[in-house]
């Protein structure tokens, strides 16, 4: 226990830091980009990791409460209106998608979400008198809370760790509590949680809310970070990315979506730069996580390590025995 | 009036690429629960390697369809190898095989445009149907009522094949009931192989018949995989009864909705598959919810 508390703190300390040791706006901004897409990630995390209800919808959602605080903004509502406003209509979004899509689980989930989330990229594209078509969306101006502005990128970078750190702080209680537990085991046995007197689906549509939640928190990250929103968000290469985040990371696993949004803005924003084809690369790099490591990095390298430590641990009192 | 009827043939044309899609894509969903995401690549594989071959990039101009014949089978070679060396290691293993399959389609996507580049192939249509066909006042493409006609035939061929064969016995079997049709002695996991290369290369041969109509470009992929899957939905899955009326129904909204409500367009297309999920959750002709 100690270690684990000992290594939480370590890398509280290291990200704190991380604009002192790390040189360059370019770095910070990409850390910036990595905590973003990891609340976002965590966000999917609930529904696909602890729920097994794998959307492929979710850039939608993301972009619905980005398309809404830019819309607010444009129309001349304050940031913290616009924020509010964004995180509700986000939240509401995902209410909407839940009563959809949790009338089936499993692929039949997996292809409404689809489905759905195409709606809107359909809408942001088209619905060129809301959303500007494929010119977007610009957003002036970042907010300053309690008078702390965030248009310098360091300053937009702590105010994104703050948040990753709490929504990590409350998936990792969330997993822990009863609700979490109860989310598990209608993943793992839907009949006998139904058996057992659990309403499934009320325990589905809350985790449905809750992933709605931090995505929306994730997506107002967002579109202060770029200041800008078009369709190409909420296309189903990003819905397909943030599902890549939490599988490649680990699903169900804290830890493994902030591996995985690691993981993907790395390669597709440094490695882009020195790789042309860095979206082979990436499709390539799915690929050989699935045949090697299946469920994930965070698990599948915790199971090499634990293999590894428990081979060395025989090897030991051979070498001992010698003399 | 002329424009009801044509946008009414234009319909009816798309509605049978949708179907020689999502035929495929149905039977290979409802038969071994694959996502598979992929298929809206292959389309674009088909489409871009019969392209090659037609426009004589190699030096060397084929006929249409000999061109269309070998994207066919290139394409099924292709979904027959996936399922071999890929899907297989991952039944029943949803998020595996979604992670692979859009890996393998970020692959294919980034793979066509190194090849191809970004700027769009123009497929010209086959020699002797570049012309009309007149009845009375009325005007109709010929191609396009080719394309109609062949879709059909495919129809009815697939019918066949599912309906009066032992193949498609075996296959009607491991859709309703893989465990059941295993214990009987049907080998489920050959089934799958030949499956998945039927309905790859059907993709693939809807990508380049497609060609002259669509054209061939990047992103392709994304805009045929969505419509696939509003047809699965609609139809119901595993059901060619049911890809056959849904492509014909998404055929005719998504033509008409261009036309009409070019604003609301995409909305409008998934419109009656929220319907479908909302009251018949298992689609039109479909056995049982995904």
């Amino acid at each position: 226990m100690n270690a684990r508390i000992i290594s939480i703190a370590i890398a509280i300390v290291l990200l704190a830091t991380l604009p002192l040791w790390m040189s360059g706006i370019y770095y910070v901004n990409v850390a910036s980009q990595v905590l973003i897409y990891a609340v976002f990630a965590l966000g999917l995390n609930i529904l696909a990791g602890y729920g097994g209800l794998v959307s492929l919808g979710h850039a939608g959602l993301f972009g619905i409460s980005c398309y809404a605080t830019g819309y607010l903004l444009q129309l001349g509502f304050g940031h913290t209106f616009a924020i509010v406003a964004a995180l509700i209509i986000g939240v509401a979004g995902m209410a909407l998608f839940a009563v959809l899509s949790l009338r089936s689980s499993g692929i039949g989930f997996i292809m409404i979400t689809l489905a759905l989330g195409q709606i809107l990229w359909g809408l942001a594209y088209r619905w060129i008198s809301l959303t500007g078509g494929d010119n977007g969306i610009n957003v002036k101006g970042r907010p300053a809370p309690f008078g702390y502005s965030l248009a310098d990128p360091t300053h937009f970078y702590f105010a994104s760790l703050i948040v990753f750190l709490i929504a990590i702080a409350i998936v990792a209680i969330f997993a822990r509590s009863p609700l979490g537990s109860a989310l598990m085991g209608t993943r793992d046995q839907p009949r006998r949680m139904n058996a057992l007197g659990y309403h499934v689906l009320a325990i589905r549509f809350w985790a449905c809310l809750f992933s709605g939640l931090l995505t929306a928190l994730s997506g107002i990250l967002f579109v202060y970070y770029t200041q800008f929103i078009s369709p190409q968000t909420l296309s189903l290469t990003s819905s397909a990315e943030v599902l890549l985040m939490v599988i490649s990371g680990g699903a169900g696993t804290l830890l493994g979506p902030v591996v995985g949004a690691a993981l993907v803005v790395v390669v597709k924003t440094v490695v882009s730069g020195f790789i042309e084809r860095w979206n082979f690369l990436l499709g390539a790099i799915f690929v050989a996580i699935v045949i090697l490591m299946p469920e994930g990095l965070v698990p599948g390298s915790a199971r090499l390590w634990r293999a590894l430590t428990v081979r060395l641990a025989r090897k030991r009192p051979a070498t001992e025995a010698k003399p | 009036m002329s424009f009801w009827l044509v946008l009414t043939v234009n319909s009816i044309t798309f509605g049978g690429l949708l179907f020689l899609l999502s035929a495929g894509f149905s039977l290979i969903f409802g038969l071994m629960r694959i996502p598979n995401l992929t298929h809206g690549s292959l389309f674009m594989i088909g489409a871009y390697v019969g392209a090659t071959l037609v426009v004589g990039l190699l030096g060397y101009k084929m006929d249409f369809w000999l061109a269309a014949l070998l994207a066919t089978l290139a394409v099924a070679f292709v979904g027959a190898l996936t399922e071999r060396l890929l899907l297989r290691r991952l039944p029943g293993n949803e998020m595996a095989q979604v992670l692979v399959t859009l890996g393998l389609s970020f692959m294919a996507a980034d793979f066509c445009l190194m090849v191809w580049g970004g700027d769009p192939l123009s497929v010209p249509t086959p020699e002797g149907l570049g012309g009309f066909a007149r009845l009375g006042v009325m005007v109709f493409p010929l191609y396009r009522l080719a394309i109609i006609a062949i879709a059909t035939a495919i129809a009815i061929g697939l019918w066949l094949l599912l309906d009066r064969t032992r193949l498609g016995a075996m296959i009607r079997a491991g859709v309703d009931d893989p465990d059941m049709a295993r214990v009987v002695g049907i080998r489920v996991s050959q089934l799958f192989t030949i499956v998945f290369a039927i309905g790859a290369g059907l993709a693939g041969f809807a990508g380049i018949i497609g060609g002259p109509i669509l054209s061939v470009y990047p992103g392709l992929d994304q805009d045929m995989l969505p419509l696939a899957l509003v047809v699965v939905i609609l139809g119901g899955s595993g059901s060619l009864l049911g890809s056959f009326v849904g492509s014909i129904v998404v055929g005719f909204i998504y033509n008409f909705g261009q036309a009409l409500l070019p604003e609301l367009a995409y909305f409008v297309l998934f419109l009656p598959m929220l319907l479908v999920l909302l009251f018949r959750p298992q689609g039109l002709f479909g056995r049982h919810v995904p």
